[in-house]
């Protein structure tokens, strides 16, 4: 039984953890864009 | 040499020839290979400090995975030797084919390896008192299917490496894992031939898919690599 | 497009949650391993999901490749649709060995051209690049799911926690090192140059995983390990529920690739800005 909640358990963190890298990259993008945006 | 451009083109003849009288004039790859080798024979031979009956079982892979350390020093001087007075950027803008300069880079390397493993297999034999218990003379086949499957991915990732940042450490990241069948047959072939226990007939003929299929996949895709940009 | 987001985002939410229920309180328990069997829903259909994302990478490559020149693309398009109709013929003509459904060979062909114009079609040439990267990195994420709860099975089941020469997860971790070592490639080249080079290396990754597979599948023979069947008939129930799972995890893996591949094409155009922006201010500052 604990195999079983292990796996299910490292499925999630392992995609709740890509979808934190994404935000952050996105965030870091929108960051860019502003600054662009504020130059001109 | 005429013989030679007859069989391969007047353009890898000359390219391959010019490799081949470089490096007998510097002996640079081939030196430094050869004590690469060497030195992986002598820290495994202490490492594991085996009997007659484990060398036989274990000896296939030492001595496959030590060769392909030591090829991939002479596969990362493939290109750098070129990019250094801009002769890439020269081939690039002549009307030469590329497949021509790849089968001279591939066949220099596999000439340099092959003459690094023709040096180093007594070495082997002596440190780990092998005799073989199958058929003997499959080695030279395994042997040689082996190396050229190295070497035609080897050359061929060479010259996507040299386009990236670390290009030494990139070589054999990429390598690696898409020869992991070539050296899982090698390494088989090997151990069956010395243990005589199967046959290591599968193992050649997997090999001889492998070397088929990316000899192909190189020459299709060289051209575009070559002129990226 | 943006609308729909968040309206796909709240559906594959609802049918994930729904899939994590059928698997685990709704499906059978298997008799001999118990609960842990369930591990097996979550595990198969993250590989399937691994399978065909990268199956795009390799389609998306090779467009990326071919879509350059039209004679190359032309010739292409007939290599696809003649290597789907071979396929077809050559299931109902070629004996397949027992096990093996006809239909389903026949259908991989079809669908194989399918997802082949599917792509061509929703993607410029400009833009399969983008795809690739896409897929290659949610592949990855699937692959590595796959790859940690094999062994969380393994363990209780067999007793070990891996078996180098299980075809399945052995192939498995072998294409998860071809496409991180394709990412690495990505992330250490970056210049005009990295998208046809990527390219070139997927499709040499693609062309290895046969050869991958027949190699481990031989290397078990001669070494012999614990028999790891699939336990012949699967029962209708729990086919049901992976088949469930399965299409929640797809459309969760379509769901991170939208946003991914956004983010990719919004960074293309920030660079190509930032370049244009350098390239305007510079003679302003000569002067």
């Amino acid at each position: 039984m604990k195999f079983l909640f292990a796996a299910y358990a490292a499925t999630w963190i392992i995609h709740t953890v890509y979808m934190g890298t994404l935000a952050r990259r996105f965030n870091r993008l929108r960051n860019q864009i502003r600054e662009i945006a504020r130059k001109k | 040499m005429s013989l030679l451009s007859g069989l391969l083109g007047n353009i890898a003849a000359a390219t391959l020839s010019k490799d081949v009288r470089l490096e007998w004039r510097s002996k640079d790859a081939i030196n430094s290979m050869l004590f690469f080798a060497l030195l992986v024979v002598v820290i495994f031979s202490f490492s594991f400090d085996p009997n007659a009956e484990e060398s036989r079982r274990i000896a296939g892979g030492l001595i496959w995975v030590g060769f392909l350390f030591a090829a991939v020093v002479a596969l990362n001087q493939t290109w750098a030797r070129e990019l250094r007075n801009q002769v890439l950027d020269a081939y690039r803008v002549s009307p030469a084919p590329a497949n021509s300069l790849f089968l001279a880079k591939a066949l220099g390397n596999f000439i340099f390896v092959c003459v690094l493993e023709a040096l180093m297999a007594p070495l082997f034999i002596l440190f780990y008192n092998l005799r073989a218990l199958g058929p003997g003379w499959q080695l030279i086949p395994i042997a040689l299917l082996g190396t050229w499957a190295i070497v035609v991915n080897g050359t061929f990732f060479a010259a996507l490496s040299i386009r990236t940042r670390s290009r030494e450490i990139m070589l054999p990241l990429l390598l690696f894992p898409i020869s992991i069948p070539a050296l899982l047959a090698m390494v088989e072939a090997t151990t069956d031939v010395l243990s005589g226990e199967y046959s290591a007939r599968f193992w050649i003929a997997l090999l001889m898919a492998y070397d088929v299929v990316f000899t192909i996949a190189s020459l299709f895709l060289f051209e575009t690599v070559l002129h990226a940009e | 497009m943006k609308r729909l987001f968040p309206i796909f985002a709240f559906i594959t939410a609802a049918l994930l949650s729904f899939a994590l229920y059928e698997a685990l309180i709704g499906a059978p328990t298997e008799q001999t391993m118990g609960d842990v069997q369930r591990i097996f829903y979550y595990h198969v259909s993250s590989a399937w999901t691994a399978f065909i994302l990268f199956f795009i990478n390799f389609v998306a490559s090779i467009q990326y490749l071919v879509r350059k020149n039209d004679s190359s693309d032309r010739i292409t398009n007939w290599i696809v649709i003649a290597l789907g109709v071979i396929t077809c013929i050559a299931a109902y003509v070629v004996h397949l060995p027992q096990g093996i459904e006809k239909s389903s060979i026949a259908s991989t062909g079809i669908s194989v051209i399918a997802l082949y114009f599917l792509v061509r079609k929703l993607f410029s040439p400009d833009n399969v690049d983008a795809l690739a990267v896409t897929t290659a990195e949610v592949g990855v994420v699937f692959c590595t799911v796959v790859l940690i709860t094999g062994p969380l099975w393994a363990r209780p089941v067999w007793g070990i926690w891996w078996a180098v020469g299980d075809v399945r997860l052995t192939s498995t971790l072998v294409l998860w090192l071809i496409y991180v070592s394709y990412l690495l490639l990505r992330k250490f080249s970056n210049s005009g140059q990295t998208p046809k080079i990527a390219a070139a290396l997927a499709i040499f990754g693609a062309l290895d995983v046969p050869l991958v597979y027949f190699s481990i599948w031989f290397f078990r023979t001669q070494h012999p390990q614990p028999v790891i069947g699939d336990g012949g008939e699967i029962d209708p129930r729990m086919l049901h529920v992976l088949l469930l799972n399965w299409l929640a995890f797809s459309c969760f893996a379509v769901m991170i690739c939208w946003a991914r591949y956004r983010l990719e094409i919004l960074k293309r155009e920030v660079e190509e800005t930032l370049a244009l922006e350098s390239l305007l201010e510079e003679p302003r500052s000569i002067r």
